[in-house]
């Protein structure tokens, strides 16, 4: 069986100015999956210039790719007819990070759940996209009374984003692709939010992307992990296997920089300048134990 | 009561339509009460000072002033308004359509907007001044829209540059809402107090625009407007004979308009821009 | 025991609206011995941004300091003049503000600003005297000396944070507070930036406040610990108390929320929310969170040496786990 989200030596290139062109590769020839069955959580981390949010807005659509396969059940993106095109919007939802600049500020917040049932032709009539809209409110966690009907400057950072939690359920999505979900969020929050994603796998079958910087959520919310450096794709795996026991010298140097809440756990003595040696020591591959 | 504290919170404003309207009133209302032909030469004795028979007097063609100023006021808002609005109406029509699809269409709109920047305006307009035997309120009202549409254009362009990178949008578009319910129904809503503004400061650029090139002589001679009463407050000297109540009326007219456009368009800004409030 | 670098004492700090004030800090009281260390933890809106800047004396109207004392050493800061508190900030105590490497003046040198800092503070200096101390400043936060030469926009985050830090310490303060300092930078530049600040802090032997969020910071770096909770310190304690041994409910509830990588568990969230600080009823503002109400004036108790917490009768045994960690 085809996978659901295939990707192939993957490679996006930016290029800027009119004559004297700058290329600046964002990613270099990145392959993974994502499943179909069972449901997964993938992590892909790395830190800024790792290309990370290019890599989020190629699996949404926003992007095209320079090079690389990227096959959705089997077709690739570019190659979809118009209603392949509609169903992969209504498949593959993305959560993105700022949860304030994803609302129109001219709209209550509820335009953001109408449109997408509008669009994609869920529902028919009011009544019908009312229930869908409640149900998915409270999927979430969030009291109807308390979000519908506002202006999103009126509601905090943690129920906007939980209501695009809610949006992005909405559609009944295969994937969702959570670019940096709670790092605008409030620490105590985030850890709301992330339960919910896990709750949309367990109950629903929801495979999700997740994107950050930040490995400690993505040890506990996710199975397995790509680790980025730069464009490359240095490390993959099983999170538990590639944080635990981490090969490539900047998955290591990564995960020592993590500030463990414990003052037992202190950063240990690594160097930190060898960036040349970083880059030029290949990926390790996938390893799942 | 919600309407006096909305009054209230936003009294330059109020203050700036209170004074519109009641220029524009003036006007409206007026020409009801007074007859048209009292604006013409030769309705009355010329350069009489005010009188029963005419409140302000008469100018130096026999023009009743009063009535003169009553049908000029709405003769200069209309040049300003239809400058203002087909001027701001093109310029965003054009800066929506440049800003959002970018490519080939933007830089030919744009190369266009750069081009009618560099004509100077002035020299046109003598030109077609010499050329027409006749040009009305309207005509002039185009005449300027047709230069100034470009102030728009740059503007709604940035707007729409910087917006179409907002994540909303992104979101918009993954909805599979199509670019132009995006441009409707997403952007424009937020652009509307921009470009009310931007109509409102239109319309003071036309007026003075109108005064300027009604006082130099080139603009239209047969409808009253304030611009024309200038003209020939100017061309007759009524400064140095001392007709105080000929050069005094239009004045204050222009002095309240501008006042009330001002008042408009601070107070607009004070809605728009929160830190500009005192109160918390 | 009055030798302290930094003694803050009943700290009230209010901002001043038209819908009432917004008590953003109430009754804020610590102290920090000489190369101390204080991590200062709360959420948004807990108040610790705003003792930063009146720590420094630049808050703003409607920020008015109620009452209270902030003693560097011997002087209390809220009594000198304004030349003099002028002089002192900078020399006596120093701040790196949040998102500071932003507020870098992008057409100036590097050399330029670190200069024009210095500048205010009537440094005499023959060039080649200058010249090695800005070389000497550069190194002590690793950064190539030639970093002066630059521009702002030619450095990294993590080098404009570490020009920053060399600012701050450049005229040797005996305290320094660095509210956010890591906000916007990547785990590994994170960790540089915190490093170099402890090293120049500890040079320095200055007593330093790191203001922020992140208690995986606090553990790496600080000493002592203290937790701001709708602008008041509900515990404050060493870095061992605080993490082995929380004992004010809300931080409790913090330590346990905080995701680690040494097994997966699902992961806590404090529930409700923070309180709005307009208006804030007087007494425990954490019970107003669990949806119970103490409106009486809470003691501020010290249950082991040198750790001290608000303690509310009514909502201290929230969220105790029988069993032991």
């Amino acid at each position: 069986m085809a996978s659901l989200l295939q990707a192939t030596n993957i490679s996006k290139e930016y290029v800027s100015g009119t004559f004297l062109k700058k290329r600046n590769l964002a990613l270099k020839e990145i392959s993974f999956s994502v499943e179909e069955t069972p449901p997964s959580i993938t992590c892909i981390a790395g830190e800024s210039g790792s290309g990370k949010t290019t890599m989020a807005r190629l699996l949404a659509g926003l992007l095209d790719k320079s090079g690389g396969e990227l096959l959705y059940k089997g077709k690739s993106l570019n190659k979809m007819n118009s209603e392949e095109k509609l169903t992969f919007k209504k498949e593959v939802q993305t959560i993105f990070q700022d949860p304030f600049e994803v609302y129109n500020p001219f709209y209550k917040v509820d335009h953001v759940l109408t449109t997408p049932l509008k669009k994609f032709g869920i529902t028919s009539n009011k009544s019908d996209s009312d229930k869908m809209i409640l149900s998915a409110l409270e999927e979430v966690g969030l009291r109807p009374d308390e979000t519908l009907g506002r202006f999103p400057h009126q509601l905090s950072g943690g129920q906007r984003q939980r209501i695009m939690v809610a949006r992005a359920f909405l559609l009944r999505p295969k994937i969702i692709i959570a670019d940096e979900p709670v790092s605008m969020v409030d620490a105590s929050l985030r850890a709301t939010i992330l339960e919910e994603l896990k709750l949309l796998r367990e109950k629903h079958g929801i495979s999700i992307v997740y994107i950050t910087h930040d490995l400690t959520t993505a040890y506990q919310v996710a199975d397995n992990i790509l680790i980025l450096y730069k464009g490359y794709l240095k490390e993959a795996g099983s999170v538990e296997v590639v944080i635990n026991n981490p090969q490539h010298p900047y998955t290591k140097l990564l995960v020592d920089s993590i500030p463990q809440p414990d003052p037992d756990i202190k950063w240990g003595k690594l160097d930190i300048s060898a960036t040349q040696e970083l880059l030029e020591t290949p990926g390790v591959g996938w390893r799942n134990s | 009561m919600k309407a006096l504290k909305l009054i209230n919170d936003n009294r330059m404003l109020t203050a700036g339509i209170i004074t519109l309207i009641f220029v524009i009133f003036f006007g409206v209302i007026g020409s009801w009460f007074v007859d048209r032909e009292r604006a013409d030469v030769g309705a009355g004795r010329p350069a009489q000072p005010p009188s029963l028979d005419h409140w302000l007097g008469t100018d130096q063609q026999g023009r009743d002033v009063f009535a003169d100023i009553v049908y000029g006021t709405p003769g200069t808002l209309k040049i300003g308004l239809i400058a203002a609005f087909v001027g701001v109406g093109v310029g965003t029509i054009l800066g929506f359509i440049s800003g959002y699809f970018g490519g080939y269409i933007d830089n030919f709109i744009r190369f266009i907007s750069d081009v009618f920047m560099t004509i100077p305006v002035l020299m046109i307009l003598i030109v077609l001044a010499s050329l027409l035997d006749v040009m009305s309120n309207t005509m002039l009202g185009l005449l300027i829209a047709a230069f100034g549409w470009m102030g728009a254009l740059r503007v709604t362009r940035a707007q729409v540059l910087t917006m179409r990178e907002r994540a909303y949008i992104q979101v918009a578009k993954l909805n599979g809402v199509n670019d132009l319910e995006i441009i409707f129904k997403e952007m424009i809503p937020n652009l509307l107090p921009f470009i009310a503004a931007s109509l409102v400061g239109a319309s003071a650029g036309a007026v003075l625009a109108s005064l300027g090139l009604s006082a130099l002589g080139l603009g239209p001679q047969n409808e009253p407007s304030i611009g024309l009463t200038i003209f020939w407050v100017l061309h007759y000297g009524a400064l140095i004979r001392e007709l105080w109540w000929w050069f005094m009326p239009p004045i204050i007219v222009m002095v309240l308009l501008f006042i009330g456009l001002f008042m408009i368009t601070a107070g607009l800004d004070r809605i728009a821009n929160p830190r500009l409030r005192t109160k918390v | 025991m009055t030798n302290f670098a930094l003694s803050v004492e009943n700290l009230k700090v209010y901002y001043h609206t038209s819908g009432g004030p917004v008590k953003a800090v109430e009754g804020v009281s610590f102290n920090l011995s000489k190369g101390e260390k204080l991590g200062l933890v709360g959420e948004s809106g807990s108040g610790k941004s705003t003792i930063a800047l009146a720590l420094m004396r630049s808050h703003k109207p409607p920020a008015i300091i109620e009452e209270g004392s902030i003693n560097l050493g011997q002087t209390n800061l809220l009594d000198l003049s304004e030349e003099n508190m002028r002089k002192t900030r900078l020399s006596g105590i120093s701040m790196i503000p949040q998102g500071a490497m932003n507020s870098l003046n992008p057409v100036a040198r590097i050399r330029k600003q670190v200069v024009d800092a210095l500048s205010d503070h009537s440094f005499k200096f023959k060039k080649a005297e200058r010249e090695t101390f800005l070389r000497e400043l550069m190194e002590s936060v690793e950064l190539d000396p030639k970093v002066l030469n630059l521009f702002p926009h030619e450095l990294s985050g993590g080098m404009k944070q570490r020009v920053c830090i060399a600012i701050s310490i450049s005229l040797k303060p005996q305290v320094i507070i660095a509210d956010e300092p890591t906000s916007a930078l990547d785990v590994i530049v994170q960790r540089q930036v915190i490093e170099t600040l402890s090293k120049v802090q500890e040079e320095l032997g200055a007593a330093c406040v790191l203001i922020g969020h992140d208690m995986g910071l606090m553990a790496q770096f600080a000493d002592k610990i203290g937790i701001m909770y709708a602008g008041k310190l509900v515990e404050i304690g060493s870095v061992n108390d605080i993490f082995k041994n929380p004992t004010h409910p809300y931080t409790r509830l913090l330590i346990e929320s905080l995701p680690d990588t040494k097994g997966k568990r699902p992961l806590i969230g404090i529930p409700g929310l923070p309180p709005s600080l307009l208006n804030l009823a007087p007494g425990c503002s954490f019970c107003l969170r669990i949806e119970k109400e103490n409106r009486k004036e809470i003691p501020w108790v010290e249950i082991s040496k040198d750790h001290f917490i608000q303690k509310c009768d009514i909502c201290s045994d929230y969220g105790k786990v029988k069993t032991k960690k």
